[in-house]
């Protein structure tokens, strides 16, 4: 249990004014929907500490991640906030362990064995494992990106689009799996999404984000 | 390749005639040199110690230009800020400043009436007719060819995979040393070819700057005019040259190699 993940924050972007406030117990799920350009993403990127709004609170429990008001902004690698990327921004230079491996907070030596039986359990076997990010499939990149996220030991979760990228066939697949995955784990999760469907299954409840604003909290 | 048209014949031809002006020069030096005359001229005493010298004073001047000109240029290439436009400008400057300048203007800012001249002789440090000085001179001329080809390769970085390594606990420093400088090799060997050929075969600066003593600041090309000012010099100039163009090639082939620079169109997995 990490807990509650709170955020209030207003933030000016190119064509709207940003202003959110959310609260996202531990272990729950909370589905941000949205047209494109709405401001989802920036919501996330708020809370993993990529975008530093003007003014606003994001805390995780007792601990503030940022307050404007004290001056306070912790940068990203202090907060253990793990964002899944919509492309998933994997590392293009390491193999698919080696990126699973550099999240890890374990000594050097035990890092390859431990992403392999990490990957392994999101069903990257051992061959997959040594390939390329840009010789893996849709699938199977979603699911190292995952596997690399988790491994950090994040406090709180972030998806942005996690399953936009996939064609269709995986993504029925992929979404299962996503389901029971992000059901096993103990703290705040946000899923980004344009897609109703995948908020209703995905999350627990639905907010939904109208130019900058939460129009209908559920 | 076959051309189709008109325009694509004519660039076929301009091709080949680039080609042939810039290998023309270099095949006449082997075609002169027979391979014995190349290793007596590898023999002399003189030659091997003006070849060392080059070789020691080049790498190093590589060594401190990679160690400051990779976060420079970092710095350079993802951030957007006033007055970048003239931090780049300032960078090229001595791109286009003929070497005899750029090593009159060395001695007017660390010679020993410099600027900084008294400072320095204050730390008991000399550049002028020193191997420091060559080394200097080497980084002010080559620099730039590096830290361009290194803004532009840490410019053309997606963003992020930089931005994932913050989220999964990387400061700024493991991100830059683990995520963009893999990214950007090729883009930084590519740089680091050019400098170091560039630096291969620096004259002005150097001899305007540091002199041309031999054992101490008479480089390759130094000793390969020394050579040449000598009334029967001409061949044992031509020799040098030739060893000095296999040297250059055979490093920046192996750092292009190192690289991964797509020399054979590869790409190398850590």
């Amino acid at each position: 249990m990490s807990g509650c993940l709170e955020l209030e924050a207003t933030l000016p972007l190119r064509e709207l004014t940003l202003e959110v406030s959310l609260e996202i117990a531990s272990g729950e799920r909370l589905a941000l929907l949205g047209r494109s350009g709405a401001g989802k993403t920036s919501v996330l990127r708020i809370v993993a500490g990529l975008l530093s709004p003007p003014s606003g609170r994001v805390s995780l429990g007792e601990e503030t991640w940022l307050d404007t008001a004290a001056g306070l902004d912790l940068p990203p690698e202090r907060r253990r906030c793990g964002l899944l990327f919509q492309d998933y921004a994997l590392f293009p230079c390491m193999k698919a362990w080696r990126n699973v491996a550099y999240a890890l907070p374990a000594p050097a030596g035990e890092r390859r064995w431990r992403a392999l039986e990490l990957l392994e359990r999101f069903g990257i076997g051992r061959r997959r494992a040594d390939a390329l990010p840009a010789d893996l499939s849709g699938g199977e990149r979603q699911r190292v990106a995952l596997a690399r996220t988790l491994a950090a030991e994040p406090r709180a979760l972030l998806l942005d689009e996690p399953l936009s990228a996939l064609d269709p066939a995986t993504r029925a697949r992929a979404r299962r799996e996503l389901d029971v995955l992000l059901g096993a784990l103990e703290i705040p999760v946000a899923i980004v999404t344009h897609s109703p469907e995948e908020a209703e299954q995905l999350a627990d409840r639905t907010a939904l984000i109208e130019r900058g604003r939460i129009a209908v909290p559920s | 390749m076959r051309p189709r048209s008109p325009f694509a014949l004519f660039s076929l031809l301009a091709l080949a005639l680039a080609l042939a002006f810039l290998v023309l020069p270099i095949v006449a030096i082997f075609a002169d040199v027979s391979p014995a005359r190349l290793i007596e001229a590898l023999g002399t005493e003189s030659a091997r110690e003006a070849l060392w010298l080059s070789l020691r004073t080049t790498a190093m001047a590589m060594a401190i230009v990679i160690a400051v000109g990779t976060p420079a240029a970092y710095l350079v290439g993802r951030r957007r800020f006033r007055g970048r436009a003239l931090v780049i400008t300032a960078i090229e400057l001595p791109l286009v400043v003929p070497p005899a300048v750029a090593g009159i203007g060395l001695l007017a800012a660390l010679g020993p009436r410099g600027i900084f001249g008294g400072a320095l002789e204050g730390t008991g440090t000399e550049l002028v007719f020193e191997t420091a000085g060559v080394v200097v001179a080497l980084i002010f001329v080559s620099a730039p060819f590096y830290l361009r080809q290194a803004i532009a390769a840490f410019g053309a970085l997606d963003g992020r995979p930089l931005e994932a390594a913050r989220t999964l606990g990387a400061g700024p420093f493991r991100a830059f040393a683990t995520v963009a400088v893999p990214s950007a090799r090729p883009g930084l060997a590519s740089g680091l070819a050019l400098a170091w050929g560039h630096a291969l075969g620096e004259f002005g600066a150097t001899l305007l700057f540091a002199g041309s003593l031999p054992g101490a600041t008479q480089t390759a090309p130094l000793a390969i005019f020394a050579e040449f000012s000598r009334p029967d010099g001409f061949v044992a100039a031509l020799a040098l040259s030739a060893v000095l163009i296999v040297v250059a090639a055979a490093l920046l082939l192996s750092v292009k190699l190192l690289g991964g620079d797509g020399l054979g169109g590869t790409r190398r997995a850590r």
